[in-house]
């Protein structure tokens, strides 16, 4: 698969906080009931983390996974371990009534660094990144096209903030996030 | 004459003097002045000319009220018009220009409206251009296009940069004065999360000019002790040259930040719109002043009385060497003060109060200061500026007692709280008889989304407007606030204020109160739109008694002002024409923005590159650099076609459309919507989404599929492929993916929930390219070694295969009516396949296409396009597709629907097949007509032309159209009306030009 | 701008992440159905002064469509609930009644 790109082959923008897009993420939406034991361990045994709770996202080097809604998750895996995953969660929730399918191409994702990370995105998107957890994904909009945010590991809000938006507006989206993060645009509220 | 003062100019920075031009002539300012109070240090008292009677106009103002000082600001990129000069900054270098004058401020041509003025009473632009009907465009237009207006347009791209901010905070405090200052302490010591804002470039508000103490200190000490301890606070934020400027549903507000408008050349946005979230908003926006009514009030050198305090104490600016002060309050006496203190002349302080004022009228005679109580003004003298009064009793009808000479007039009306924030929303307001204006009823507040109150006024915002009154409700508004958004207010108790006591002030709407029609018509209510007190009586009388209609009948509080200034006393003077109770008349209705915020404000980073968001392919780099000509489709670019060298758009598709029936044709169809639906009831619930059956296709088929809405009507189509029991893929057209995927949501969610069955939108995650022509297979075979003869991989199949090292699932389907496949693979490795059937396919001459030749192959081939031959009233049964509706399905959605009579009539217009008779090609749109006229003897129409193109390869025009009774028509010549009036005629045929048996497809 | 909580995900949110579906509660009528069920279905919708029974759906969020209890003319959200129900439940009606005692709504009350 050594031909494979993300969308921006990894651009990058240092204004008053850095904006990176990562690269390739494997990517998987995973649909069924969350509340049943067949769930929980099918994740168990596809990632070794636990099912997240309502708005959650656990995450572990390499890997993570996302509530999404009551009935979805997006698990993370690296690019290359896609396939092995997949067969992993048929496997575990074989005769159940689920839905997992690779989604790994069609999102963007992107990493916003610095003390003043919450600030940018506070630009864009109609959230409260002052309130934003450790450990919560917030679904929600960035200016005008869909995207989620979380904060990267047990880091607070002075550090990295991770944006997913789909591949088909990564150039958007990335071009947001280095408009809202120039030099000269400080806002200096979050941070 | 209009001076600057040697001492005095709290705000001024005197050792940094900074150069600016009005109308072009060069003038200086000093650090910390406004646009206005350097003019007025520079003797310009004149700044423009009234809207309708260009009378000549100077400041009345020194805030956001002002009416009259409004510029074209800057040049070029950089050019704004009506810029306020008394809430615009100096920096060295700015240029500004007078507005509403022709040919110049001092000679206008114009002003003849002034002498013309009986004639141009209210309603007077109702009245007099209706008849005659032709001189509108000819006469009055032409006219009227000359001297309208305000300002300039600007004529270049703006050269500045613009952007939003999102903040969430407990308490909002929006006014920096003493009260602001105080509730934002309150609310922050509380603990919760405070964001106070400030128009101006100051904080404490007006506190500082009026005087005063503060727990036994000068109120300045106060206000410095207080920003010392809010930025001490981590939980308070403070920003100025931000303004509150509208309080919308459920504590949303705006706020606008004006960055670089005080240094243009500072890098970063111009403007910032802060969308607030508050669960409690304080409005600390104090009051606004009030003129009085007399004849005159409108020559330049007329100024409010806080004005030209203001002018003297924060900015060293002495409106005139003579003031004469009128006022029915004691406040007005506050600024005789001042200037006596900085040295010039109050020749009397006229007030128009039998029994005069209290503490500070006594403080006035002690500084030598003549006060003559129960007077008014008859008339004011002067042209382009003032030279004197005339003084009469205010009880009578202006009989001249004496004349005063002097050079500037200081009038106070009393004051109006600024309640324009509390009222967006739906703020009630009460009049306060006493304290002659409107306040905010507390108890009827603005309520949010839970029913609660979630805006408290504070001091004078509130109409409490004495300093300790201020600081006592500052201070309750502030814990109240904190409270409301959940944290203690602590116990301490508010500071003390001390100010001078005042007496009551009267009521005076006219001056003298039985002014003469003569002086009525020069006593000036709205001074930027030229509305006067007769204009209101006249409004009145003639049966405009709603206060909203008076306001647009004499165009009242229309101005950029927005009646901050004239409102009160307009609905005052609307009141007694009426015989009414001013409450009972009422105030016009609140409208954010609280003043005038810029366009690029509002959209923000919208603009350029990320106007809206572009979605791009995994292939759009490719199209790119190899001339694509894009077409947009919904926010995708689509290639419309890849002209070479001299090709014009035409002939490129033309090539295009040639070879790929010839030989070979790549498209890319990444666009194309691709949603899985998953589940043990995914079958039954495609039978209900499309018009045909789905639920029987086998795994490894694709079938076509119609989509229509509950109304009956199609609204997307797209092939079906079943991958295994479980599990469809459902193609939409390009702008119908996400429509699509929320509609199988909504009917999953919100009808058949109980129903097992998973969609996900996977369009995004799939590079898709068509492979199109006689070479196709060829071309596939070169790049696997799997069998894709016609026997192991047939027409309307699909396969998982492996091209190269790409996994790829193949759809042998063909919307081109050519042998085709579609393939679909990993949007990260898009690009690699394209580009290694271009490198495979070169030996059969491969031709990338794009939309327009896709469009002409379909059309040849009969297939109809979502968006040409539906437009949202058409069903299928319109487009002969009636073949793709299941007979035996007893349910789908749009069934019931189309059984009713108008959707069943015979007379529907049907999809039919045009063909010129010279092979021309017909425009798009066109209607065809019949025999006779219509009711509106317009000629009969009996059809419209869905789509039409010259056909490269059949080398006529071809078209379609929605006929009446159109199949019956077979053969029959009809006649499409061309916009010159001359009928084309073109003849009935079938829907399908080429390959009517399909050979090419099924090969 | 409207701010309405999501039952599904629990987020409060601004207007702009969701977005409004009309009327909640319609019945669906197919096939089988009179022309007045059929055009009471399809067209036929309330417009109170007060108390309505609206669908939003939490677009950019979890995308879920949900109800809400909403007073047309002080803007008050009464509260949210799921889509999956036939009519509103018992805590929802009881918030309505206690700020807006005696409402009625189609059959509802």
């Amino acid at each position: 698969m050594s031909n494979a790109v993300s969308a921006l082959e990894g651009a990058e923008f240092n204004g008053f906080a850095e904006v990176r897009e990562i690269g390739l993420q494997g990517m998987i939406t995973l649909r069924g009931d969350l509340g049943s034991k067949a769930m929980a361990g099918a994740v168990k045994s596809a990632t070794g983390l636990k099912l997240p709770e309502l708005r959650r996202i656990e995450q572990a080097e390499g890997q993570a996974v996302a509530w999404m809604s009551p009935d979805e998750l997006l698990v993370m895996v690296p690019y290359e371990d896609v396939q092995k995953t997949l067969v992993a969660l048929d496997k575990a929730l074989k005769g159940t009534h689920y839905m997992a399918v690779d989604v790994s191409d069609a999102r963007a994702v992107f990493q916003v660094t610095g003390p003043a990370a919450g600030d940018v995105i506070a630009k864009l998107a109609p959230i409260d990144m002052g309130a934003l957890a450790t450990g919560e994904i917030r679904r929600s909009r960035l200016a005008q096209i869909p995207a989620a945010f979380w904060l990267v590991g047990d880091d607070t809000v002075s550090g990295t903030v991770q944006v997913v938006c789909f591949r088909s507006v990564a150039q958007y989206g990335f071009d947001l996030l280095k408009t809202a993060a120039e030099n000269g645009t400080e806002v200096g509220f979050l941070a | 004459m209009s001076t600057r003062l040697a001492t005095h100019g709290r705000l001024l920075d005197k050792s940094r003097p900074l150069t600016f031009t009005f109308n072009g002539k060069s003038f200086k300012g000093v650090e910390g002045d406004t646009l206005a109070s350097a003019l007025l240090a520079n003797d310009q008292m004149m700044i423009g000319r009234s809207f309708k009677y260009h009378r000549p106009r100077g400041l009345v103002a020194s805030g956001a009220e002002e009416p009259n000082g409004l510029v074209n600001m800057g040049e070029g990129g950089k050019f704004e018009p009506n810029q306020r000069v008394t809430t615009t900054e100096l920096f060295d270098g700015l240029t500004c220009k007078s507005q509403n004058h022709w040919p110049s401020l001092d000679y206008d041509i114009g002003a003849i409206n002034n002498h013309m003025a009986r004639f141009m009473p209210a309603g007077f632009y109702y009245k007099t251009f209706m008849f005659p009907r032709f001189a509108w465009k000819h006469v009055f237009e032409p006219v009227i296009r000359m001297s309208a207006g305000l300002g300039n347009a600007p004529k270049d791209r703006d050269a500045d940069t613009y952007e939003h901010f999102y903040a969430f905070v407990d308490v909002l405090v929006i006014g920096g004065g003493v009260a602001g200052l105080q509730a934002a302490k309150a609310a922050g010591d509380a603990g919760a999360k405070v964001l106070l804002i400030e128009q101006t470039a100051h904080w404490g508000g007006r506190a500082a000019v009026d005087g005063g103490t503060v727990d036994g200190v000068p109120v300045q000490a106060f206000i410095d002790a207080t920003i010392d301890a809010l930025d001490a606070m981590p939980n308070v934020q403070m920003r100025h040259r931000m303004m509150g400027a509208g309080v919308y549903d459920h504590g949303y507000v705006l706020g606008y930040e004006r960055l670089t408008d005080h240094a243009p050349k500072t890098a970063g946005p111009r403007h910032r719109l802060w969308r607030i979230c508050a669960a409690q908003t304080i409005t600390a926006t104090g009051a606004l002043e009030r003129g009085l009514s007399f004849a005159g009030n409108d020559i330049p050198g007329v100024l409010l009385a806080s004005a030209v305090r203001d002018y003297a104490v924060n900015f060293g600016v002495s409106v005139g060497d003579r003031t004469v002060v009128v006022t029915n309050n004691d406040d007005a006496y506050r600024t005789a003060i001042s200037l006596k203190e900085a040295g010039l002349d109050v020749p009397v302080i006229l007030d128009a109060r039998p029994t005069g004022g209290g503490a500070l009228a006594d403080a006035a005679r002690a500084l030598g200061i003549r006060v003559e109580n129960g007077k008014a003004i008859a008339s004011v003298q002067g042209g382009k500026r003032v030279t004197g009064v005339a003084i009469c009793d205010q009880a009578g009808e202006g009989a001249v007692l004496e004349e005063i000479r002097c050079d500037c007039v200081a009038m106070s009306g009393g004051w109006s709280p600024v309640v324009h924030l509390w009222s967006h929303c739906g703020g009630k307001l009460n009049w306060d008889d006493d304290a002659v204006h409107f306040r905010p009823d507390p108890d009827r507040p603005p309520t949010g989304a839970k029913g609660e109150a979630f805006v408290i006024t504070a001091g004078n915002a509130s109409g409490e407007m004495d300093l300790h009154s201020v600081l006592q409700d500052a201070d309750k508004a502030g814990k109240s606030a904190a409270k409301a958004s959940g944290h203690a207010p602590t116990r301490t108790a508010a500071p003390t204020g001390e100010s001078a006591p005042e007496a009551v002030m009267m009521a005076i709407w006219l001056m003298p109160h039985g002014a003469p029609i003569k002086l009525r018509a020069k006593s000036w209510l709205d001074y930027q739109n030229d509305v006067k007190v007769s204009d209101i009586q006249l409004a009145a009388q003639e049966g405009y008694e709603s206060v909203e209609h008076a306001k647009r009948y004499t165009t009242l509080g229309m101005a950029t002002d927005q009646g901050k200034l004239s409102n009160i006393n307009g609905l005052a003077t609307l009141a007694n024409a009426l015989d009414a109770e001013i409450p009972q008349v009422g105030t016009t209705t609140f409208r954010p923005p609280y003043t005038p915020i810029s366009m690029g404000a509002i959209g923000g980073e919208a603009r350029g590159d990320i106007f809206q968001p572009i979605r791009r392919t995994p292939m759009q780099g490719w199209h790119e650099a190899n001339n694509g000509d894009f077409e947009p489709v919904g926010h995708w670019r689509r290639v419309f076609c890849y002209p070479k060298a001299d090709e014009t758009r035409e002939q490129a598709a033309h090539r295009e459309v040639l070879a790929t029936r010839a030989s070979l044709g790549l498209l890319d169809a990444s666009t194309l919507g691709k949603i899985i639906v998953k589940g043990p009831d995914a079958g039954k619930f495609l039978d209900m989404l499309y018009t045909n059956m789905m639920s029987t296709l086998k795994p490894g088929r694709c079938r076509y599929g119609l989509m229509c809405s509950e109304n009956g009507f199609l609204m997307d189509d797209g092939v079906v492929a079943r991958i295994d029991d479980d599990t469809f893929l459902c193609h939409t057209t390009t702008g119908g993916a996400e429509r699509i995927h929320a509609h199988m949501e909504e009917w999953l969610q919100t009808e058949w929930w109980d129903w097992q069955v998973y969609a996900a939108n996977v369009t995004e995650q799939y590079a898709q390219i068509a492979v199109v022509g006689p070479n196709a297979r060829k071309l596939l075979q070169k790049l696997t070694d799997e069998d894709v003869s016609n026997d192991a991989f047939s027409f309307m199949g699909w396969s998982d295969l492996t091209l190269g090292h790409i996994k790829a699932r193949v759809f042998r389907i063909s919307f081109s009516g050519e042998l085709s496949y579609e393939i679909a693979v990993s949007a990260s490795q898009g690009r690699a396949l394209w580009d290694r059937l271009l490198v495979a396919g070169k030996e059969f001459g491969v031709t990338p296409y794009g939309t327009e030749a896709l469009h002409i192959m379909r059309a040849e081939k009969g297939f109809i396009m979502i968006g040409d031959e539906t437009d949202g009233t058409v069903i299928p049964q319109d487009l002969g597709l009636n073949w793709a509706i299941s007979k035996k399905k007893t349910d789908y959605l749009g069934k019931r629907a189309q059984q009713r009579s108008h959707m069943a009539d015979p007379d529907r217009w049907k999809l039919v097949g045009l063909k010129t008779l010279d092979g021309g090609t017909l425009p798009d749109g066109a209607y065809i007509v019949g025999e006779g006229v219509n009711a509106n003897g317009q000629r009969r129409v009996i059809g419209r032309v869905t789509s039409t193109y010259h056909s490269p390869t059949l080398g006529y025009g071809i078209a379609f159209a929605l006929l009446l009774h159109g199949p019956d028509r077979m053969g029959e010549v009809v006649n499409v009306a061309m916009i010159d009036d001359v009928d084309v005629p073109a003849q009935v045929c079938d829907l399908v030009f080429f390959d009517k048996d399909g050979e090419k497809q099924n090969v | 701008m409207l701010i309405l909580e999501c039952p599904y995900c629990g987020v409060t949110a601004e207007e702009t992440e969701f977005h409004g579906g009309g009327e909640a509660h319609l019945t669906r009528h197919g096939p089988d159905s009179s022309e007045q069920d059929f055009e009471d279905y399809l067209f036929q919708r309330e417009n109170p002064k007060g108390v309505h029974f609206e669908r939003w759906r939490h677009v950019n969020g979890c995308g879920k469509w949900l109800h809400a209890a909403r007073c047309t003319l002080t803007l008050e959200v009464f509260g949210t609930y799921n889509a999956q129900t036939f009519e509103p439940p018992k805590h929802i009606k009881d918030a309505i009644t206690a700020k807006r005692p005696g409402w009625t709504w189609r059959t509802f009350s």
